[in-house]
């Protein structure tokens, strides 16, 4: 994997993935974990719902005048200092940060996690051109030691267990060897080896998590306080955005920074985030460069059921939530963004016209629960239908085309619903094995091949509910 | 490829994508219930610890007290240069960022002492706005034991309270640090582990009635 494209249709990656029991009990493991946590930190606020709907408006009036507040950005980064550059696409974005780089003759340099600098592939850009980047995230340090690549979007080696990382540690880190594989020590490890880099390196590259137009402030959200040390001891920043990132005022940030932490690690707030406007005289690099990155950003928008996918604030509640995601992991979605969000964002940022991310739309079982547990409120089982229905289009009239149609017809309305389900009771009969389909017949067969569907029920849910009523009456 | 061009490019891209959508309202920011003083307090402390770093109350007469058993022993402590000098005991060596120390010359300090912009007690939050008191960013990053001083009246309740608090910070181009505890990880196998880059020990003073210096 890297960036964007997936190396396989999702079906293929998720089989091979699916039949590793130690993956599959680190991720249950985490994911349950994580949950659980989230629902006592989401619990703790009686508004969070009124919350979920600001931040959800507060996304969209932001998206609906993006180029103003885009313009509005590089105004005041500019007034305070900074210096704002514009990439189309993944390319341009990587040419300026090896400009930058090569301006400053620098052979290494220290980077924040960043999903974007992983979109856009910056770290083989740079290192062919002989600059060195060093990951300062923990679980970025894993994946990069191990030559391996992110599988979450907040935990990033959350597929290698402990003993894993205490060999890699003992293995790769200079002056280590006997390392125990207790989480402490092996952090203890990573804080010994970054330190000095911290301390000595000229240049850092950064994410972004929000960027406020009127004032012209970047804002990056982290744990470990890596991100600090990139973001105020190098003399040189480069900052790498989505555009759709931007928010119009200061205090718009307020409910992000509540919906974030909580989303995300769980947490009432995490440890540490950095607000910054430009350059800072005395405090901090003197030399700050903002990156607007479009790279398929601009396409989404023009999608009116797609566009929502662009409120993301990158949390990662949908992957804990996702049944598919627990048991494949974030490898099998072969892209940099796995799990619910992934499905939707990765295929739309390549314009639908990758064959491969096409397949991901399928990843999901539609239960809901990303939806539930969005922060921003994506109706991303509504995005997963729509992008099914566009793959299909591009195909040409389909049995699963036709039957995308149909139930979007049927399910439009709660009469038609009743009505289809009660043609199927009877439709049905032969196919049943035990409460079960295992197999469709003719050009529906593909749909059972890695699914098994439950039967019509005798009676739903709406049935049984009016027979109830009628019954107590 | 030109800046310009990509720059044009974008922008009519996103004007051709947008056209015709309009901006939602915004409904009122969403108010939890509201605590007294003392409650609110509380929630502060019960926060701080939750993120296991430590904290203490006392009146304005006992901060220098506080401050040295927060120090447990360290010497070599780094002030910015606004702190109020009454809050730090004697027998210090005590590092001035004045002429600005170089990053191996802050490495040298084992603690720094400053003061903040606001906290926040729903979150356990410290905003620093980086003003004379608390220094540059660099000060309070580098040691391994950042003493904060609070002074009770600087602490609200909510995250928007904090936020609408520093804008004139924001606005005057000053940047800003929030910190809620120490520095940690749950990389390895969703462990915590307390103290990674940042200082791994966060002590809070809170104060009452300091007088203004």
């Amino acid at each position: 994997m890297s960036g964007l494209h997936p190396a396989k249709p999702f079906p293929e990656a998720a089989r091979d993935k699916v039949n590793q029991p130690q993956l599959r009990a680190n991720l249950r493991k985490v994911t349950h974990t994580i949950r659980e946590k989230r629902l006592r930190a989401v619990g703790e606020l009686p508004h969070w719902e009124e919350l979920r709907v600001l931040g959800e408006a507060t996304k969209d009036a932001s998206l609906a005048n993006l180029s103003d507040r885009l313009l509005q950005l590089e105004a005041s980064v500019k007034a305070r200092g900074g210096q704002v550059h514009w990439a189309r696409d993944a390319a341009e974005a990587r040419e300026i940060v090896v400009r930058i780089a090569q301006a400053h003759q620098v052979d290494e340099l220290i980077k924040v996690k960043s999903i974007t600098s992983d979109e856009i592939e910056l770290n083989a850009a740079l290192q062919e051109r002989g600059i060195h980047a060093i990951e300062t995230d923990l679980a970025e340090l894993i994946v990069q030691l191990s030559h391996d690549t992110p599988s979450h979007i907040l935990v990033p080696a959350i597929h290698r267990n402990r003993a894993e990382i205490q060999a890699l540690f003992n293995r790769e880190l200079p002056g280590e060897g006997s390392l125990s594989d207790s989480p402490a020590e092996l952090a203890g490890a990573a804080r010994r080896y970054l330190r000095h880099k911290f301390l000595t390196t000229k240049m850092a590259v950064s994410g972004v998590n929000f960027a406020v137009a009127e004032t012209g402030t970047v804002c990056v959200v982290e744990s470990e306080g890596n991100g600090r040390m990139c973001l105020t001891l190098p003399e040189v920043l480069v900052s790498i955005m989505g555009v759709e990132k931007v928010l119009e005022k200061w205090e718009d940030l307020a409910v992000f920074m509540e919906l974030l932490p909580r989303s995300s690690t769980a947490e009432r707030m995490n440890p540490y985030t950095s607000f910054w406007s430009g350059v800072t005289p005395g405090d901090g690099p003197q030399e700050f460069h903002l990156i607007l990155l479009d790279n398929g950003r601009t396409e989404v928008l023009a999608d009116a059921t797609g566009r929502q996918t662009l409120r993301c604030i990158r949390c990662s509640a949908c992957l804990n939530v996702c049944p598919v995601y627990e048991r494949t992991g974030g490898h099998a979605y072969g892209s940099v963004y796995p799990g619910p969000i992934g499905a939707i964002l990765t295929p739309q940022l390549l314009g639908m016209a990758d064959k491969n991310a096409n397949t991901l739309p399928g990843a999901s079982s539609l239960c809901g629960a990303c939806f539930d547990a969005c922060p921003v409120r994506i109706n991303i089982p509504q995005v997963l239908i729509y992008l099914r229905g566009e793959v299909t289009a591009e195909k040409g009239v389909t049995a699963e085309a036709l039957a995308m149609k149909t139930v979007g017809y049927a399910m439009s309305s709660g009469w038609r619903f009743e009505g289809a389900l009660k043609l199927a009771r009877v439709g049905q009969g032969p196919l049943v094995k035990g409460g079960e389909i295992t197999s469709l017949p003719g050009l529906l067969g593909g749909w059972t091949q890695s699914r098994d569907l439950k039967a019509v029920p005798p009676q739903s849910f709406r049935e049984w509910w009016k027979e109830r009523e009628q019954g107590s009456e | 490829m030109s800046n310009a061009e990509a720059r044009l490019e974008m922008l009519t891209r996103i004007n051709r994508a947008v056209s015709g959508v309009e901006a939602p309202a915004l409904p009122a920011y969403p108010q939890g219930q509201r605590l007294e003083h003392e409650a609110m307090l509380h929630q502060f402390q019960d926060r701080i610890e939750d993120y296991r770093a430590s904290f203490v109350r006392v009146p304005a007469a006992e901060v220098m007290e506080a401050v040295e058993a927060a120090l447990a022993g360290a010497k070599r402590v780094l002030v910015p240069a606004g702190l109020h000098p009454d809050f730090l005991p004697s027998g210090l060596e005590l590092l001035r960022d004045d002429p600005p120390l170089s990053h191996a010359g802050l490495d040298g300090a084992e603690a720094v002492v400053t003061g903040c912009a606001v906290a926040i007690s729903e979150t356990g939050t410290i905003i620093l706005d980086h003003a004379p008191d608390q220094g540059r960013r660099a000060l309070t990053l580098i040691p391994d034991l950042h003493i904060c001083i609070i002074r009770a009246e600087q602490i609200v309740q909510s995250v928007l309270e904090g936020v609408q608090l520093v804008e004139a910070s924001v606005q005057a181009g000053q940047p800003l640090t929030w910190i809620s505890g120490g520095s940690a990880t749950s990389d390895i196998e969703l462990v915590r582990v307390e103290g990674v880059h940042g200082p791994r020990r966060l002590c809070v003073v809170v104060v009452d009635q300091i007088p203004v210096h």
